[in-house]
């Protein structure tokens, strides 16, 4: 819990604080997929993480711009560039600097698995329509991020020495991060019981599953599900790199905020 | 050596309007300069990415972001289909590569400018990708099939980077005190440098005749450029932008908006390596190129051990 | 070309075809590097569909593609021309049929 967290009231709130949460895993991680940009391993590739970053920032933008008619805020772009750091409630995992092509792919693999399910049981769940309309929207796409990452995966781990070191290294590192994804903290508990959000140790054994499969089919070691887990960032408790982020991020917008920027 | 009646046989095919399509006879020529042309196409397509590649974290909305985004990804696309395409005459894309990110291969010395404030990302969409569509445009009829089909594609895909680029520049433009100071600014430090990227005025370039008797170009350089001052003068004053040229004057007789002295001297001294982002953009490429070897190389170990497997 | 060519890696080429729509034939689009034809289908994908075009793809190595040559120009097309009885216009249809239309 940060210094500044209150559990929402309302089903709406809790609505809002879903949304957001959502939407912040998707814009950090759609910025870092961003900076390959013309310096992709290979041409054809350069093309496929920008898709794959264009899915993710046009993600977060709908959940914004519905969050943003909930809670009478301007817009979108609101959530992105005027709140700081401690109000981002995204996971660390997405917001750890890019990383050689070996990391991109061990966090897009762990993220998109991880949204396959989230999503999938959510679709089942969630009874606000325009909500639910969404995610069935954004599925199809996850589908194709969990596809693209497994296979590069498999590529790396079952390639060469270098890239089965670099894949696993990147999973090694990567792995402290990922208990974020199943926390249930009092906030997701009391929205999973109004079904704005599900029991996500529901289906962990199934995510678990997933990995294991998919990292031994690689020829990869699967690291310990039992090590020390980083943890907070869903409150503000962010890594160093999230500042850097949006500073970046937010400078042209902040510096002239009474300019037309869209 | 190709005979005379070749020649003579294949000009006609040119003469009729006929395609002509990877298999077919051409003069060896014609294929060299296909292959440099095209290829410097793809080149400047690539490097293209960079320039504009360099405000993406710092869009200043989600739209905006996603727009330059997009816009950067067509980018690699467009220089794929030209690779593509210029691959068809039996040259490979990474020697292609490897000729302009390791030896002299050319690209659009355009791109060898940075891009400073946001406005550059506007301006470059406007004139710039502006300027490309007006070459585009008569390239997507030229007489090698590929590469006429591949300028279809990118025509129809570009006409939103220009407009994109030219909306945004309007707002700034009638925006406030400092978005009109960078809007301004940006058009001032590209202006002449976007004239530049139609080529040396006709009498200076050597392969402008050649490249229009074999039916790849239909228009001259200074032809082209003309086309497109005289638009980006009515542009440019729908908007509150002022070109930075004092010589620009329309002429009745002709209907056409005369201008200034282009800066040759820098445009040659840019061409031939020293202009403000020459090494660096460079750099960044080869950068790129030489990280992805160990990934093209697992992909291609892996398809390899695949392939043993199947087979066995 | 260069004749300092590096070691470096290349894919191989593959040549891409997608239908544009329900029910129409499939058409060539241009061609991408990739591996294995599971990278080709995806970049095939990322490349060519970017704004929807088409609905399927089908991904084929550029060397498994036998072509015509344009010395056939002739002798293999033409036969065609002097054979109506392949094209529709050869047949008559009886003007009740015709005004039935």
């Amino acid at each position: 819990m940060s210094t500044f967290d209150t559990i929402p009231q309302t089903k709406q709130e809790m609505l809002v604080e879903i949304l957001l949460r959502l939407a912040d895993d998707r814009l950090i991680l759609g910025h870092r997929l961003s900076e390959w940009a013309g310096h992709g391993p290979e041409l054809e590739e350069d093309l496929a993480l920008a898709n794959v970053a264009l899915d993710m920032i046009g993600h977060a933008s709908a959940l914004y711009e519905y969050a943003a008619r909930l809670e009478n805020k301007p817009d979108e772009d609101h959530y992105a560039y005027f709140r700081d750091d401690i109000d981002f409630k995204n996971i660390a995992l997405v917001e750890l600097p890019k990383g050689d092509f070996a990391f991109t792919i061990a966090r897009e693999f762990l993220f998109s698995s991880f949204s396959y399910f989230l999503y999938k049981e959510l679709i089942e769940t969630v009874e606000d329509e325009q909500f639910n309309g969404m995610l069935q929207k954004h599925f199809k796409e996850i589908k194709y991020h969990l596809r693209h990452s497994r296979e590069w995966v498999l590529r790396h781990g079952d390639g060469t020495e270098e890239s089965n070191r670099r894949i696993q290294d990147a999973f090694d590192e990567l792995w402290m991060y990922t208990g974020e994804m199943f926390e249930m903290d009092e906030m997701s508990r009391i929205a999973a019981q109004n079904n704005l959000y599900v029991d996500v140790s529901n289906w962990k054994q199934e995510w678990k599953e997933l990995i294991n499969s998919t990292l031994e089919e690689a020829t990869l070691t699967v690291p310990d599900y039992n090590q020390y887990m980083f943890s907070g960032a869903r409150h503000g408790r962010h890594t160093e790199h999230l500042g850097f982020l949006l500073a970046q991020m937010q400078f042209l917008r902040r510096s002239y905020p009474d300019a037309e920027w869209k | 050596m190709d005979t005379q009646k070749q020649l003579d046989d294949f000009q006609k095919r040119i003469d009729n309007g006929e395609t002509i399509e990877p298999k077919d006879w051409m003069p060896e020529r014609y294929r060299k300069q296909l292959i440099r042309m095209m290829s410097q196409h793809a080149h400047s397509e690539i490097v293209g990415m960079l320039p504009e590649g360099n405000w993406i974290t710092r869009a200043p909305s989600l739209k905006r972001k996603m727009v330059l985004l997009a816009k950067v990804q067509d980018e690699a696309g467009h220089g794929l289909y030209l690779y593509s395409g210029t691959e068809t005459l039996g040259v490979r894309r990474k020697e292609l590569i490897e000729d302009y990110i390791y030896g002299n291969a050319k690209y659009s010395s355009i791109f060898n400018y940075p891009t400073l404030s946001y406005a550059d990302i506007c301006v470059i969409g406007w004139l710039v990708d502006g300027a490309a569509i007006v070459n585009q445009t008569m390239l997507a009829k030229s007489s090698y099939g590929p590469y006429a089909r591949a300028n279809l594609r990118i025509c129809k895909e570009e006409s939103f980077h220009k407009k994109q680029g030219y909306e945004m520049l309007a707002k700034m433009a009638s925006g406030t005190a400092e978005q009109k100071r960078m809007a301004q600014d940006a058009v001032n430090r590209w202006w002449w440098a976007t004239l530049m990227m139609f080529g040396p005025h006709d009498s200076d370039s050597p392969n402008s005749a050649e490249l229009i008797k074999w039916g790849v170009k239909t228009k001259t350089n200074d032809e082209l450029r003309q086309h497109f001052v005289d638009r980006s003068v009515m542009e440019a004053e729908a908007i509150g932008i002022t070109l930075p040229d004092p010589d620009l004057t329309y002429n009745e007789e002709t209907g056409h908006w005369e201008f200034g002295d282009i800066p040759w001297d820098e445009f040659w001294s840019v061409v031939k390596g020293d202009g403000p982002m020459n090494r660096e953009r460079i750099k960044s490429r080869r950068k790129a190129y030489e990280e992805g070897e160990w990934v093209r190389k697992a992909a291609a170990e892996y398809a390899r051990k695949k392939k043993l497997v199947k087979a066995s | 070309m260069s004749d300092t060519s590096t070691q470096s890696t290349e894919w191989p080429l593959w040549e891409v075809f997608y239908q544009p729509s329900d029910g129409k034939p499939f058409e060539h689009a241009g061609s991408v590097h990739a591996p294995d034809s599971e990278m080709a289908l995806q970049n095939a994908r990322d490349t060519y569909a970017r704004r929807n075009e088409g609905i399927a793809i089908w991904v084929v190595p550029s060397d498994q593609i036998t072509a015509s040559s344009p010395e056939d120009r002739g002798p293999f097309f033409d036969p065609a021309n002097d054979k109506a009885y392949r094209h529709p216009q050869f047949y008559t249809v009886p003007r009740a049929v015709k005004k039935r239309k």
